[in-house]
């Protein structure tokens, strides 16, 4: 039996982290300004929505990620003026690096334009979304 | 590319053992126990985490007692966590062979703090880490 003091470590700055990572996921947050390049349809593969695009960037070593899909593709069923894209970061790096994905799921909030208003890492709430859409003009 | 499916509580239920078993490791310093995780995160991470003597646990006691409806997910996000902390565990184990006894305690509770969070707050490190190793891979 050594110490227990390094265990006692980890376990209080994992739980600290643990408790702030999983209160800000899906929590949308908002560029402090809206001056990102304009995605075009090339670039995301569908036509950008009337007046919001939600853009899903996954992997397949992400089991949120499906949730998030399903969460998403359900929800823009019932909002005619949104588009919504879900796309494989491993096969789109270059656009990935552009806008600087880190980890997945991260769901960008496109405007009319097509510039991003904010975006959502992890999983959102369905509240979430609703406030995200609702926050982009 | 697999695509098969798992009961999605087996992993968590694995990371729990995971999270007793490393921290047996970190607290008694022995090159053993961490040499015994290493063996299952190499049989997760290559054969798949459906296969480790956790899961074998997990199938025949705790399975059975659970009465929440079934929740299946990708075995690769699970797999792709095991070889994270195969990883980790490896350098551990070199760590202790070597000496190193810091390297050993840094590597143990960094897997440790992995296999915790997945445990205790459904982490998934896939979607952390996956993206930036492909990042920095096509660099």
């Amino acid at each position: 039996m050594k110490s227990l003091v390094p265990l006692l470590i980890v376990l209080v700055a994992a739980s600290g982290f643990g408790i702030w990572f999983q209160r800000t996921r899906g929590e949308f947050r908002r560029k402090k300004t809206i001056n990102g390049p304009r995605m075009t349809q090339d670039q995301i593969g569908i036509a950008l929505g009337e007046r919001v695009t939600m853009v899903q960037f996954s992997s397949a070593f992400c089991s949120p990620c499906r949730a998030t899909r399903v969460l998403l593709e359900q929800m823009v069923q019932s909002m005619p003026d949104v588009a919504y894209v879900h796309i494989d970061a491993e096969s789109h790096l270059e656009l990935v690096r552009q806008l600087n994905i880190l980890s997945t799921p991260t769901t960008l909030f496109l405007n009319r334009d097509g510039v991003e208003v904010g975006r959502a890492m992890g999983t959102p709430k369905r509240n979430q979304v609703l406030a995200a859409v609702a926050a982009v003009h | 590319m697999q695509n098969i499916e798992i009961d999605a509580r087996g992993p968590r239920f694995s990371a729990a053992l995971t999270t007793v078993v490393l921290a047996v490791a970190l607290v008694t310093g022995s090159i053993w126990v961490a040499a015994f995780q290493a063996v299952v995160f190499a049989i997760g991470a290559f054969k798949g985490p459906q296969f480790t003597p956790y899961a074998f646990i997990y199938r025949t006691l705790i399975k059975p007692r659970l009465k929440s409806p079934l929740r299946t997910e990708d075995v690769r996000p699970p797999k792709f966590a095991q070889s994270i902390g195969l990883a980790f565990a490896v350098v551990a184990v070199a760590g202790a062979a070597t000496g190193a006894s810091v390297v050993f305690t840094v590597a143990v509770a960094s897997a440790l703090a992995a296999a915790f969070l997945n445990a205790a707050f459904d982490f998934c490190l896939g979607c952390q880490v996956y993206l930036l190793l492909a990042r920095l891979r096509s660099n």
